[in-house]
């Protein structure tokens, strides 16, 4: 323990395990010792995003830090603690199990309660809120079986629940006491395009709507219905309230502290009793209680400095806030009205951009449909900007990259982290991918919604270095949906007509080989090819090397090769003085430091085809010897292999795809850990997908058991077109499993009609597709393509193979 | 000022693409944008990438090997501290021809 010999730092104890005491304990500890006192029986999670847990996820992946977390730093968590009584003279405190703890501070972050307006019925037992993951898990108990399901509120909180139980595939709809939707954050016109956006998913939207009674089953108790002040019902078997919250001030009451509505503080977070401070929902600033996440940790901040006998002033913070429902964008912060204001708004889009001045300086915005540069915006609003041209600063927030924020621009609200601190983590702590600066900062670990940015932040920071999807484009931040569309849309056909049409790819072009894949895709590979959107790799059809010279893998089906074959890579490799001759693990031979120029003539004496091991494009499938040899084979898996390979070469996909096949479970093909791997078994054949064993380790998912080689086959192709239609650019199979989850993939691939609709596809696109790229020796699609302006590819000698007997 | 050196062939360096040159003792890098000509250093200053080899947008280039990327109107690497040396180039009866960009020091200025 490196902190027992600081006796000298204060103790803080730490009332509420929520986000609030999260906070204040990351600032506090290690340099108090810290008691954090969680009423809860876990540790701090992310209560921001519990509709995660609506969606399936377990609390665990809620969890804001792990538990080595505390104890590195000292921190004495208490689970399951409530605080029953403070005696802060003597500065003790009872629990509710009976023990007593001592500080020299304490830290009030209580937090709240779901606020159930006083209706008729509201007690029943079909009544939820939306507040904790108990309440989740009744919530989707009670969803399973719900025939409709009304949601009491349309602030937030009502939105994002109702959009989940809509997701869960229950109709819904959301019952809202005020003429709008969100009337706290929106204006009456953003509002108004709100509403058919979340119609638009399926969830009923009711305005003006008082619920006067929850009407419930006399006999059973069950929820049957609503009826409104109006006297209309609404037939219901599940309500959800969440029209606000009520700040937890019980404790502080009891104490003697004055409260309000909430816990009384002043600019230094400090209550009416010197030793107790109060931070988050519980607590009342300057006669405001702040419901949403991001002033929490502002006062944390200052609270902590508070306690630690700095001096430190909150002032108030700007509320901000995130609408977390896919599909549609909406970010608001401070006034949504005021003295000033100018609007971008398109209506046919239902895109809404807002700008509001008080006294010449930012005050507020509402941003819908379309949220680009909503942190440059937020930023001028925390500042208080003073605006001179405010439709101009409009215009250049939606064109604002990442890298033209502040520093002080607040990236991740959920955690409150600002783009300075999150490039000085990349640089210092050498970070290279998202899910890095993701664990070190904390920004983009509540919510998720910021994620895009801190990608691009180490994007720019790496040089553009990151193979992460988000948005395929990021510098115009385009998704690969909407690139999509719009080449659907526009009948395009190349990724130079996407770029004229909508600028992707133009700025930094780190993206052009994921729109060439998208354009060949969309277009069953009957696209306008185009080598200048292509990674060098797809255009020379090799796989560069650290020297500038490139790698050759002449295709060897299934793994299986011949003496004639062998003799001729023998020859190649002598001939041209290739330097290293490797196998590879996916059963290849690699011909290693090959120059540019040899290209073509080395394709020309081996005489075998392209294997494609330069690309994100089916490399292998790697076999073991089956019932050909083996004698624990169970079927023939090198056939098998060999026509899957035979099948799926040649075609691109979002990443490289490896598979295998093996002819027994013994799996001497590691067709466990294929993207794709396909294992003879007694009765028939299982089909694995999902699998890795590089950078990441994970055993594939059985996808389904089939009877013949030949639906194995068919399961494993359509499988692999759901992967190209479906999957981000530069996603992995593992990780595109593991996003939309195995179910999903199921129900697209194994319904009849979807497997037929999806094989066929898979057949228009295989028979666009160029089957031996190696080709281009005897016609180069580009002057120059083995060459450079200085010299010329050595000459492709067409004739009998050296080395073949004359 | 120094005189313009004929490196190649216009018609060899498709649009958007660039192809390596030699210039006296350097090779160099000479790329095709849609609103004309660019010639850079060819060795990426990171790591020796073969930047002729990069993927090209509308005024940078990105490294093969590491994905450095430079604009290439001044050397300049974007979002790094990294710079490769900028070259002029003009197209005269389908040749390309090379000189060294003409620096405007400041202190020249002045």
């Amino acid at each position: 323990m490196p902190f027992e010999d600081m006796t000298d730092r204060p103790r803080v104890l730490i009332v509420g395990g929520g986000i609030a005491g999260q906070a204040v304990c990351e600032q506090l500890a290690p340099r108090a010792q810290v008691t954090l006192a969680c009423g809860e029986p876990r540790l701090p999670y992310d209560r921001v995003s519990l509709g995660r847990l609506l969606a399936g996820e377990t609390p665990d992946a809620l969890q804001l830090r792990p538990e080595d977390w505390y104890s590195d730093r000292g921190v004495d968590v208490r689970l399951g603690t409530w605080i029953a009584a403070l005696e802060l003279d003597a500065g003790t405190a009872l629990t509710g199990n009976g023990e007593l703890l001592h500080y020299d501070r304490v830290v009030l972050c209580t937090g709240s309660d779901a606020l159930v307006p006083p209706m008729e019925g509201a007690d029943s037992p079909g009544v939820c809120v939306f507040r904790g993951p108990e309440d989740c898990e009744r919530i989707v108990e009670a969803a399973a079986g719900s025939r409709r399901a009304a949601v009491i509120g349309g602030g937030l909180l009502g939105l994002e629940a109702a959009y989940q139980l809509a997701t869960m595939g229950v109709p819904v709809s959301v019952v809202h006491l005020m003429g709008r939707l969100m009337e706290r954050q929106l204006d009456g016109a953003a509002a108004e395009l709100l509403a058919p956006a979340i119609e638009a998913l399926g969830v009923e939207v009711l305005l003006e709507h008082a619920t006067e009674a929850v009407l419930a089953d006399e006999a059973t108790g069950a929820v049957r219905g609503l009826r409104f002040a109006s006297g209309t019902e609404l037939d219901c078997d599940l309500v959800v309230v969440a029209v606000g919250i009520r700040p937890q001030v019980g404790l502080a009451r009891a104490t003697g502290l004055d409260v309000e509505r909430g816990i009384v503080v002043d600019d230094r977070m400090v209550t009416s009793h010197p030793r107790v401070l109060a931070v988050g929902e519980c607590a009342q600033h300057r006669g405001i209680v702040h419901g949403i996440v991001a002033p929490i940790h502002d006062q944390a901040a200052v609270a902590a400095r508070t306690a630690l006998g700095d001096d430190a002033l909150y002032e108030g913070s700007v509320p901000s806030a995130k609408l977390k429902v896919m599909g549609i964008e909406l970010v608001t912060a401070g006034a949504a009205e005021g003295e000033r204001a100018v609007v971008v708004a398109d209506e046919r889009d239902g895109t809404y951009r807002k700008l509001v001045l008080h006294e010449g300086r930012a005050a507020g915005a509402v941003l819908l449909g379309d949220t680009r540069g909503s942190e440059l915006l937020l930023d001028a609003i925390r500042t208080a900007r003073e605006v001179a041209d405010p439709l101009g600063l409009l215009q250049e927030a939606s064109q604002a990259t990442a890298a033209e924020l502040p520093d002080t621009a607040q990236v991740c609200n959920c955690n409150g982290v600002c783009k300075g601190e999150i490039v000085q983590a990349i640089r210092h702590g050498e970070l290279g991918s998202t899910q890095e600066v993701v664990a070190v900062t904390r920004a983009g670990a509540g919510c998720g919604s910021c994620k895009p940015v801190v990608s691009e932040l180490l994007a720019i920071e790496r040089g553009g270095a990151v193979e992460e999807a988000t948005y395929l484009c990021p510098c115009r931040k385009q998704t690969r949906e909407e690139l999509a569309g719009i080449v659907r849309a526009e009948g395009l056909e190349s990724v130079s007509e996407l770029s004229a049409s909508c600028g992707a790819g133009r700025d930094c072009g780190a993206c052009k080989p994921g729109l060439a894949y998208l354009v060949s895709e969309v277009c069953g590979n009957r696209h306008r090819e185009e080598r200048h959107a292509r990674f060098i790799n797809d255009r020379v059809h090799a796989n560069i090397q650290n020297d500038g010279t490139f790698s050759v893998v002449p295709r060897m089906r299934g793994g299986v090769t011949s003496a004639d074959e062998l003799r001729r890579i023998a020859d190649v490799v002598d001939k041209y003085e290739i330097p290293l001759v490797k196998v590879t693990g996916g059963q290849r031979i690699d011909l290693l430091g090959v120059r540019k120029e040899q290209l073509p003539a080395v394709w020309e004496e081996l005489g075998m085809p392209s294997g494609h091991a330069y690309a994100k494009a089916v490399r292998t499938v790697k076999t073991c010897v089956g019932t050909d040899f083996c004698r624990f084979g169970l079927g023939d898996s090198m056939k098998l292999g060999i026509e899957l390979e035979s099948a799926m070469e040649g075609l691109y996909t979002p990443h490289k795809v490896k598979s295998a096949v093996s002819g027994c479970p013994r799996n001497c093909a590691e067709s466990y850990v294929k993207d794709i791997g396909v294992v003879a078994v007694e009765g028939g054949w299982e089909v694995y997908i999902g699998g890795a064993a590089g950078g990441s380790v994970r055993k594939g998912d059985l996808l389904a058991k089939v009877d013949t080689p030949e639906d194995a086959k068919r399961l494993t192709l359509a499988f692999l077109q759901h992967y190209r239609e479906q999957a981000e650019y530069l996603e992995r199979t593992y990780g595109y499993v593991e996003r939309v989850g195995l179910e999903a993939i199921q129900a697209a691939v194994l319904d009849p009609t979807e497997q037929a609709a999806l094989l066929e596809r898979f057949r228009i696109a295989k028979s666009a597709a160029d089957p031996d790229p190696w080709q281009e020796r005897h016609a180069p699609a580009v002057p120059k393509q083995f060459a450079e302006l200085d010299t010329e590819s050595e000459p492709v000698v067409v004739g009998p193979p050296v080395g073949a007997a004359l | 000022v120094s005189e313009w050196v004929t490196v190649g062939r216009a018609d060899d360096v498709p649009l958007l693409e660039g192809r390596s040159a030699r210039y006296g003792e350097a090779r160099i890098a000479v790329f095709r944008l849609a609103g004309g000509w660019a010639a850079i250093d060819h060795a990426c200053p990171h790591a020796g990438g073969p930047l002729s080899d990069g993927i090209v947008a509308d005024s940078c280039v990105i490294c093969p090997l590491h994905n450095r990327r430079f604009d290439l109107a001044t050397g300049e690497q974007v979002g790094g501290t990294d710079r490769v040396t900028t070259y002029e180039v003009r197209e005269r009866d389908g040749l390309l021809e090379v000189r060294p960009a003409v620096e405007v020091l400041l202190d020249e200025a002045a």
